[in-house]
């Protein structure tokens, strides 16, 4: 059990994309606000502020969260993905390429939050119905694209997954 | 918008987190998922001056049957409800009601104890429980209790809890309804419900109704167990006239209030549809899985 004062900053050390990060924080401040401003992440980008935009959602422990409903504190031990996490050794993720190529984004500020629950609906290696992509992405708020692009992207990336036999 | 500030903490077990609650009693709140505790954080609609961190503790996780009796840790996510085998196969009208929780993303933070404690009278899963008739184990310093969900809600967000207890495990017993229903209408999908109405049917062999159960939401300032229409039902096949009799007596104790998001009027009359589409769905399903 730990007791702190109201002012008094704990220490919290969780892997971010792969990486071991220690950091002090206020109990207070949201987890979006950690990875953006402590840790320099800003590709998690923060919209309402209360879970009803979608754009900060990030994978904790594997599964799509909005990370202004946590704490950073919360996360403390945990593992985190962020949309920096998605590309490896300078290569796009297939969802990111496929988003270029179907026009899943154009302003992209809501860009980051849907690829990570992508990742999740992905990795559940389940080949979702078109009605559980639609249902996955009613937890974002896309005002650019009318998400059909998005949902392309989507479709088609699980079918590449499923021709690769699952690996990504 | 940020929290205002508070002090955290995060006890690793049950025993910890009561003695903390019994220290710090209304100065603290507990937080578990936080899906709708932190957006009123957030927003600083409340500013309390502690919170209580319960993930860490293990006896709050997990759902179990025991003895007859399904139970639900307060910590279980609605997600993992969602998906749970148990629960599709044995209790599916929890399995149906939890898609129109909030989103995958918040669902999968989301925890069961937490929808139950924060009460909002539009909620599902407090709508599914009364159906249920479920027990709510409540734990303090000084042991455990348990209350039906009857006297639990008391008013909107507000539960019979002390600020010194904290809600433990829900406890339903195997369902013997044959018939499940959850209806409910929102603005946009995931939106909180204007009005909702969940309902279980055991339907016999030639079709009479033996047992019903059947609660409003967005209706009162708590979840509405409908028992005029309940006493109703039993012994009755459902007609055509049968099934506006229950309608009409189902939303004869409701008072809903008029918001910027729906009038009296309006509440009224998606109650009584909505109502009509989970009989109906209900006693369908009874009929198909009796024949």
């Amino acid at each position: 059990m730990s007791i702190q004062s109201l002012k008094e900053k704990v220490k919290i050390s969780l892997l971010v994309n792969g990486r071991e990060v220690e950091g002090e924080t206020e109990p207070r401040k949201l987890l979006s606000d950690f990875i953006r401003e402590d840790i320099g992440l800003t590709g998690t980008h923060v919209g309402c502020e209360h879970g009803v935009c979608g754009s900060c959602t990030v994978l904790f422990n594997g599964k799509a969260v909005r990370s202004c409903l946590m704490f950073a504190v919360q996360a403390n031990g945990s593992t985190i993905q962020t949309v920096e996490g998605l590309a490896k050794d300078g290569e796009q993720h297939l969802l990111q390429k496929l988003f270029t190529e179907c026009h899943g984004l154009q302003c992209g500020f809501c860009t980051p939050g849907i690829l990570m629950s992508s990742v999740e609906l992905l990795n559940s290696g389940k080949k979702p119905t078109r009605r559980e992509i639609e249902e996955m992405l009613s937890g974002h708020l896309c005002r650019c694209t009318g998400y059909k692009g998005v949902i392309e992207a989507i479709e088609s990336a699980c079918r590449t997954n499923e021709c690769k036999g699952g690996e990504n | 918008m940020k929290p205002a500030t508070f002090t955290y903490h995060c006890p690793s077990n049950l025993e910890a987190a009561v003695q903390l609650l019994d220290v710090i009693g209304s100065e603290g709140k507990i937080i578990a998922g936080g899906q709708s505790f932190i957006p009123i954080l957030n927003m600083r609609m409340s500013e309390p001056g502690c919170l209580i961190d319960i993930h860490q503790i293990k006896e709050l996780k997990g759902i179990r049957v025991e003895d007859g009796v399904l139970k639900i840790g307060a910590l279980t996510t609605q997600r993992e409800l969602e998906q749970h085998d148990v629960i599709k196969t044995n209790i599916p009208l929890l399995s149906e009601a939890t898609q129109f929780i909030g989103h995958v993303q918040t669902r999968n933070r989301g925890t069961v104890g937490g929808s139950v404690a924060h009460a909002d009278p539009s909620a599902e899963l407090p709508l599914c429980f009364l159906a249920l008739d479920a027990e709510i184990v409540i734990h303090s310093i000084d042991g455990s209790r348990k209350t039906s969900i009857n006297d639990f809600f008391v008013t909107y967000l507000t539960t019979e809890l002390m600020p010194e207890e904290i809600l433990t495990e829900i406890h339903v017993s195997l369902s013997q309804f044959n018939g499940y229903a959850f209806e409910e209408f929102s603005r946009r999908h995931g939106d909180f419900a204007l009005a909702a109405a969940a309902c279980l049917l055991s339907v016999g062999e030639t079709g009479k109704i033996e047992n019903a159960r059947l609660v409003l939401g967005g209706v009162e300032a708590v979840p509405l167990l409908a028992e005029e229409a309940m006493r109703f039902l039993k012994g009755k096949s459902l007609s055509d006239e049968t099934l506006e009799r229950a309608v009409e007596l189902a939303v004869i104790d409701a008072d809903p209030d008029t918001d910027l998001h729906a009038s009296k009027e309006y509440r009224l009359h998606l109650a009584k549809v909505l109502t009509r589409k989970a009989l109906l769905k209900a006693y369908n399903r009874g009929l198909q899985k009796e024949g």
